[in-house]
């Protein structure tokens, strides 16, 4: 009974408990089925309509972003948009091409959407809120995002199309890359906190990571949005090259899937971050931990459209030569930093106290400028010559005048 | 072993977002890389130099609204012009200063059209695009006030415009004037030291004014290659030969220096506005001309600096209430002459872009 108090609302173990006490005995061994139905019913639910918010979030911030309005007719402030984009999207007629590959292209929303949901299970959303006390957490939310590869090669290929065919190709190859400054940029995380386990995480950050290993975030961040292909990274899309990429296919609720998990991807991605470098739950006394992590998880989010609705994208060799030449060394260099950094500040019992943390902030933020100038410098255009211009013997139109 | 790969045709448009209309472009890729490029045109078509044959001088002006619709002013005054040396005609000092003034700003409003667009093929999502429309929205206000239409304006007549401009278009006017420096500032500070937007301008598309003049390249592309060409200076028409203002070129020719050109063409444009405001005078705004005008038989040409290069019209007549031929040089289509040059052996992110840079105009090229 004790138990079930501490463990708070979002509990497998104590959902089960709790159906256990109270269906009758002979169903008891049901318990474990109805506690996992319900729970995976909820958290579906929350995330597919969180997500319904954050589209109408995203079209409202940008059109800030662009001087206009945004959706307004619907609902108050036009929030009932996403209830009528979804009628539309699922009275469209739904569409395979007659060459398609129909398994590949039928499986691929469902396998795009289901691994941005399984992320959710390990993310604790409160100080005892959480699904699943896995303790590699971490680890299976490296490993289950990568699955949205292959959904999305699916639907390239299966569509039969020339340009969704480009966008899937051009996914793969950058969604492969990004993995690895991705995963590199949390060892960083791991090494100071010393757990996989998501719970742990939090609560080793008495200084919230992003101040202590800024580099480690930044690296994080930008691999993150690659891997959720938004601009600076959006070349799986990229609207302007290849129409709409590997959904150029697609129509109806398919489409529709297909953009939940688009949409769903940063909502997920900001609730890592949060939990990761944020300090996930922790926040001041009066407010509960679980508006913290919203709170939180929208301000990245809201970092993430701040940079969708400004800068231009990246031709695919740059994203390549981005991802191995900066992203990869930087994550190297504060991987090395950070250990060298815990094996001089950790005392005996292998604890490092808020102030070491707090010296190691300064001395991280130093070296991040620093290593960040430099790859600047040598990955960047901006201090590269130009010639002035000289006019052209070829012409000249001063001489025609006359 | 080696890997062998084979080309893929992809078809580019006649429906494809970054194609400015109807173009289209069938594209030969090596994985990313273009190996060939060969454009389809005329989806456009509408057949404007042979409906002119049958309409009469002033009728026609309504077509030329509908060639390069972003700046429908200059092909107004392109045409006027021309018709004006085939009759003889001369336009009042007033008409031909508000002339000039629609023209520039038809030209501002095409450039902020351009920039925006080429920023969105770049992969920008719309803002840089809205930033520009929001500029071009004012200019398109004061075009209305002109003459009641904000796109097809047919705002000009064979010897002088439309209407004198109403009481409250000077005000407007000048406040839009002090306003554009700051827009076009804060456009640049958006844009111009943007890390992504040099990665993928820099050194991209160059062509050399060798190759640009070879290809009859003209306006803004052939003087980002370094061209000092401005037929406001090379052959006066209107009051440009009272008129200061620099004429600014690139020095390699890519496509972040037809982008740089026109933002500073912009600000020339201002700088001939506020001349244009200052020296105004007062005046008749249009010559009598009779609306069924006939010209001498005989034939012109009568090319203008349009926003995208040498705009001209060839006219020929018969004596008759309508011309016997009016030819177009649209410098939307012959600015695509060293297209395929430009474009064999870049990306495709690279192709996009590059074609953006050109800043071609459907309704211009199928005429």
């Amino acid at each position: 009974m004790h138990e079930i108090q501490t463990a708070g609302i979002l509990d497998f173990a104590s959902l089960e408990r709790f159906f256990q006490r109270v269906l009758p005995d002979s169903l008891d061994r049901f318990a474990f089925f109805v506690a996992a139905f319900t729970l995976a019913f909820i958290v579906i639910n929350v995330m597919v309509q969180t997500t319904a918010v954050y589209t109408w979030f995203e079209r409202r911030v940008l059109g800030r972003f662009q001087g206009r309005l945004g959706p307004n007719r619907w609902g108050p402030f036009g929030m009932l948009q996403p209830i009528a984009d979804l009628i539309k999207l699922m009275t469209k007629e739904d569409m395979v091409p007659k060459i398609a590959d129909r398994w590949s292209f039928n499986l691929a929303p469902i396998i795009l959407v289901f691994p941005t949901l399984l992320v959710v299970a390990v993310i604790p959303f409160g100080p005892d809120s959480f699904l699943g006390r896995l303790n590699i957490g971490i680890l299976f939310v490296l490993g289950v995002t990568s699955v949205n590869t292959i959904a999305i090669f699916m639907a390239g290929w299966g569509s039969a199309n020339k340009f969704a065919m480009l966008g899937a190709m051009r996914g793969v190859a950058m969604l492969v890359s990004y993995e690895v400054p991705m995963a590199l940029g949390v060892v960083g995380v791991l090494i100071l906190s010393g757990s996989l386990a998501m719970s742990d995480i939090v609560i080793q950050q008495n200084v919230p990571f992003l101040i202590v290993q800024p580099l480690g975030f930044l690296i994080f961040i930008a691999a993150a949005s690659a891997e959720m292909s938004r601009t600076p990274f959006d070349q799986i899309e990229a609207e302007s090259e290849l129409g709409s990429g590997y959904n150029t296919e697609y129509s109806s609720m398919k489409f529709g899937m297909l953009f939940l998990g688009e949409f769903m991807a940063p909502l997920v991605t900001g609730m890592i971050v949060t939990t990761l470098f944020l300090s996930g739950t922790r926040g001041f006394d009066p407010i509960p931990g679980q508006v913290w992590f919203v709170g939180k998880t929208f301000a990245v989010v809201f970092a993430l459209l701040w940079v969708r609705a400004t800068w231009p994208r990246l031709r695919v060799d740059q994203i390549m030569a981005f991802a191995w030449k900066g992203l990869f060394g930087m994550a190297l260099v504060n991987i090395f930093l950070i250990a060298v950094e815990v094996a001089v500040f950790q005392d005996d019992a292998g604890k490092i106290s808020t102030n070491s943390l707090w010296i190691m902030s300064a001395i991280n933020w130093a070296i991040a400028i620093g290593v960040i100038v430099a790859v600047a410098n040598i990955l960047g255009q901006r201090n590269l010559e130009r010639p002035t211009p000289v006019p052209s013997p070829l012409a000249n139109m001063y001489a025609e005048a006359d | 072993m080696a890997v062998k790969t084979e080309p893929v045709t992809i078809n580019l448009g006649p429906q494809h977002p970054s194609t400015h209309g109807v173009f289209r472009l069938r594209v030969k890729f090596d994985g990313e890389v273009v190996l060939d490029v060969e454009p389809v045109f005329g989806y456009l078509h509408r057949g404007t130099e042979k409906l002119a044959e049958s309409r009469t001088y002033v009728q026609i002006v309504t077509l030329t609204d509908r060639m390069d619709y972003t700046a429908s002013m200059s092909n107004n005054l392109s045409y006027v012009l021309a018709v004006e040396q085939l009759a003889g005609i001369e336009a009042p000092e007033r008409a031909k200063y508000i002339r000039v003034i629609s023209a520039e700003l038809a030209r501002i409003s095409s450039h902020l059209m351009a920039t925006g667009f080429l920023l969105n093929d770049l992969g920008a999502f719309a803002t840089p695009l809205m930033y520009c429309f929001r500029e071009r929205e004012r200019i398109l206000d004061l075009f209305e006030m002109l003459c009641g239409a904000r796109i097809t304006v047919s705002y000009m007549r064979p010897g002088g415009v439309l209407q004198d401009p109403p009481d409250d278009f000077w005000p407007a006017l000048e406040r839009n004037i002090a306003d554009l420096p700051q827009y076009i500032d804060e456009l640049e500070n958006l844009i111009t030291g943007n890390e992504i937007v040099l990665t993928r301008t820099r050194e991209v598309g160059t062509i050399t004014a060798e190759h640009a003049i070879n290809a009859s390249i003209t306006g803004p592309i052939l003087r980002a290659a370094g061209v000092q060409w401005d037929i406001r200076r090379a052959h006066p028409y209107e009051i440009y030969d009272r008129l200061d203002f620099d004429i600014p070129i690139g020095a390699v020719g890519d496509t972040f220096d037809r982008y740089l050109v026109r933002i500073q063409e912009m600000r020339e444009s201002v700088k001939i506005l506020r001349q244009c405001v200052d020296q105004i005078p007062n005046g008749p705004f249009r010559s009598e001309t009779p609306f069924f005008m006939r010209a001498d038989e005989g034939d012109v040409y009568s090319g203008i600096e349009g926003p995208k290069g040498e705009l001209g019209f060839y006219m020929v007549s018969d004596g008759g209430i309508s011309p016997y031929r009016c030819k177009v040089r649209a410098p939307s289509f012959i600015n695509l002459t060293a297209l395929r040059d430009m474009l064999v052996g870049w990306k495709m992110g690279d192709l996009i872009t590059i074609f953006g840079s050109l800043d071609i105009v459907l309704g211009e090229v199928d005429r």
